[in-house]
Parts: C-alpha cells; sequence; structure tokens
C-alpha cells in the first residue's frame, strides 16, 4: 500500500492552519468537482482531495496522521506501524462522512477498518434506508445511437464482507443503448445500485452516454457534421457525389458554382429520435498537387485563360 | 455465458415524471424540488397544471444540484448560478470542437 501525503495533495505546508486547510479545500473541491471540471481524472482526484481533508480537518485525525512522521513520501510502500492500534479513540469510526469505498487503503489502514455494517445508513438515519445510486459513464460510436446497440458495462461496488471488511465486488452487467441516444443523456436502470438497508429500496444505476470521437464525423445534439473534400472542377462544375453518412452512403448533389464550406443539410440524417437530426455536408476544396508536368501546364493554362482575381474586394 | 440485457429509461425530454417520482428518484423532498423551480433550476414541462412534470433531463439537473450543494456547500442562487454557466460551457465547448481538425 502506498503511502499518502495529504498535505501534498491538498499543496499545503505541514504546519498550515485549519483555516488555511478549510480554504485550500474548498478552493480544490471547486476544481476537481465532477460535475464542474472536465479533467479526465477529475473523480480520482476530488476523491483524494475529499480524504486528505477528512485527516486534516479534524485536529485528532491530524494530529495521529502527523506521529507518522515527515520522512515518508508519498507513493512509498507503507504499513502502519506494529503498535498503531493503540489508544485512538476515533479507532473504527472513521468516516464521518460519504462513503467509506471513496477512501483508500491507506486511510482505511490508519483510521480504522472496524467499518459496521450500519454506517452505509448513517446518512440517512438507521433503519430502513435507500440504496445509494451508482453513476457511471459508458463509451458509445456513433453509429451505436443510429441502431442501438447493447454494453456490457463492469461496475466496481462496495461490499461488507462477514468480518466487516469493506471490499470491491466485480459486477458486469448486459444493457441495452436505445437508438437515439444522445452525447450527455444518462439511462436509469431502476434497482441497478446499492441494495438498501433493511426495507428500504434499492438504488438506481445511472449510465452517461458518451460518444467516442469519431474519425469523420463530429455530432453536435442531435446533428451530425462530416467535411466533405471535393475537387475545384466538382465545386464548379457541379457533380453528383457518394457521400458517407453513418447510416450508408448516400448520392448527394453539390450544385455548379459550390463555394468552400458550404453547408449542404441532408434532412433527418443525423441522429434518429421522434425529432430527426439531420446531417450536415460542409464542403472543403481541396487542390490537386502541381506536381507533375501535365500538372503544372493546366494550373498554367487556367491562369492565362480565366481572369480571375479572388482579391479584387480588397483593395490591392 | 448468458446474461439478461437490462434495458433502462432514456432520460430525455420524451419521458415525464411526476414531482412524486422525481422526489424519489432525488430522496429528496417536495421542497426542494419546488425551491429549484422557485429559483429557475428546474421547469416543469407544463407549470399552468395542478400536477407538475419534469422531463427527464430535469432528473439529471436535480442530481447534479443536490451534488453540487452537498459537496460544495452552494445554496440554490449559486447552484443555480454554476449550472447556468455549465450549460454554456457545454454549449460553447461543442461549438468550438466543431471548429477544430
Amino acid at each position: 500500500m502506498d503511502f499518502k501525503d495529504y498535505y501534498e495533495i491538498m499543496g499545503i505546508k505541514r504546519d498550515a492552519t485549519q483555516d488555511e486547510i478549510k480554504r485550500a479545500y474548498r478552493k480544490l473541491a471547486r476544481k476537481y468537482h465532477p460535475d464542474v471540471s472536465k479533467e479526465a481524472d477529475a473523480e480520482i482526484r476530488f476523491k483524494e482531495v475529499g480524504e486528505a481533508y477528512e485527516v486534516l480537518k479534524d485536529p485528532e485525525k491530524r494530529a495521529s496522521y502527523d506521529q507518522l512522521g515527515a520522512n515518508w513520501k508519498a507513493g512509498q510502500d507503507f504499513n502502519p506501524p506494529p503498535d498503531w492500534d493503540a489508544g485512538f479513540e476515533f479507532r473504527g469510526g472513521g468516516y464521518t462522512d460519504g462513503n467509506a469505498s471513496d477512501y483508500s487503503d491507506f486511510f482505511s489502514s490508519i483510521f480504522g477498518q472496524g467499518f459496521g455494517g450500519a454506517q452505509t445508513g448513517s446518512r440517512q438515519g438507521a433503519g430502513h434506508a435507500h440504496g445509494n445510486d451508482h453513476h457511471a459513464k459508458v463509451l458509445i460510436d456513433l453509429e451505436d445511437a443510429y441502431q442501438g446497440a447493447t454494453r456490457s458495462i463492469t461496475l466496481q461496488s462496495p461490499a461488507v464482507d462477514n468480518s466487516g471488511h469493506v471490499t470491491t465486488k466485480q459486477r458486469t452487467l448486459s444493457v441495452k443503448i436505445p437508438k437515439g441516444v444522445k452525447q450527455g443523456q444518462r439511462i436509469r436502470l431502476a434497482g441497478q445500485g446499492s441494495p438498501g438497508m433493511g426495507k428500504g429500496q434499492a438504488g438506481d444505476l445511472y449510465l452517461e452516454i458518451e460518444f467516442n470521437p469519431h474519425s469523420i464525423y463530429k455530432v453536435e445534439g442531435h446533428d451530425v457534421y462530416l467535411t466533405l473534400p471535393v475537387t475545384p472542377w466538382e465545386a464548379a462544375l457541379g457533380a453528383t457525389l457518394k457521400v458517407p453518412t453513418p447510416a450508408g452512403p448516400v448520392d448527394l448533389k453539390i450544385a455548379a458554382g459550390t463555394g468552400s464550406g458550404s453547408k449542404l443539410r441532408l434532412k433527418a440524417r443525423g441522429i434518429p429520435g421522434k425529432s430527426h437530426g439531420d446531417l450536415y455536408v460542409v464542403t472543403q476544396i481541396t487542390l490537386p498537387p502541381a506536381d507533375s508536368d501535365k500538372a503544372k501546364a493546366l494550373y498554367q493554362q487556367m491562369q492565362q485563360e480565366l481572369a480571375y482575381n479572388p482579391r479584387s474586394k480588397l483593395g490591392v | 455465458m448468458n446474461m439478461t440485457i437490462l434495458s433502462g429509461t432514456l432520460l430525455d425530454e420524451e419521458i415525464e415524471l411526476s414531482l412524486n417520482e422525481l422526489c424519489r428518484a432525488c430522496s429528496s423532498s417536495a421542497e426542494w424540488i419546488i425551491e429549484l423551480v422557485e429559483e429557475g433550476v428546474l421547469e416543469p414541462v407544463d407549470s399552468q397544471q395542478i400536477h407538475w412534470h419534469f422531463s427527464g433531463t430535469s432528473l439529471q439537473r436535480a442530481h447534479t444540484a443536490m451534488r453540487l450543494q452537498q459537496d460544495l456547500g452552494l445554496n440554490l442562487a449559486g447552484v443555480a448560478l454554476a449550472l447556468d454557466l455549465l450549460d454554456e460551457i457545454e454549449f460553447l465547448q461543442t461549438r468550438l470542437n466543431s471548429y477544430e481538425p
């Protein structure tokens, strides 16, 4: 188990005052709150900061943490001293807030594994309590939103074993991803969260849909965007082009004189649903390279024969 | 291994939750939901009706509101402001992504 430097995590000195600790926590909590932060490891950082604050805000816990000494370095292999168990009143009552499973093994080794089943209900009060809701992200491809899909997801959920220790239990679920889902939408699976206490109902499982970045499409709500490279002659003369869509290729007619960056709408070819999204094709005129004598001659011929000045409006 | 395929409810604009269902899904009191409506965080589908109904996206919003309130100690006005700003950031981020190659 790795030693955790709670002072380093919170970016404060070992002699920080309780006020400084509180201020540092408030700031970091806002920065790493998973609903606010877009950083990939926000949730891990938020929990880490929460754990550090849990220890440092309580003068008693802080004092015993400090007793471990300043010689430990973060990440160093850590085992609590053999006599560690002695004389701490809070032993076994460690988790004042939140969920025990959110804390690290390091925390549990110092501040108690005496985590009993009844503790889970502490937020809601003893007796019958509603089980906790679980949240997870599911990555899908854009094509899955067009056709619907089935995803199997593996969840880590805390469980309390017979001797009262908290362990993580793996659970795999197969979930149907309905056709027409959009980025950021959630699917609610009633009763698939933590079991309730007593007669309390089980919590729910919420799956947040996130699209894998696509190599050719961009998604905005239920609309989909595609950048379509076209040749100068296709754009100038007009053409019927084969265009990919997530539901299969279609023929798209380009009018003569289409400029670069023109937005062509393919109605109802976006993400399906009660209100179908649209697919927007944005043209991008690309030039063939002048890398052969023949190509150069063609460009030179255009230069000589076409009186064209794209900068005429710039006054130069 | 043969596994049952679970189907959930997609929390979109098309499903509607009653005030009671929303409270249950948030483990909250009706008073708290009413406060969110008064603060403009949530909007009932048709506020003229005697019995309020909310869209599936309201549940998502209520959950975020609850976490912000509990974890950061925000009051409801602060929650409302944070949610509005988060919406705006998301909108701008999507626009920005569409301009990036």
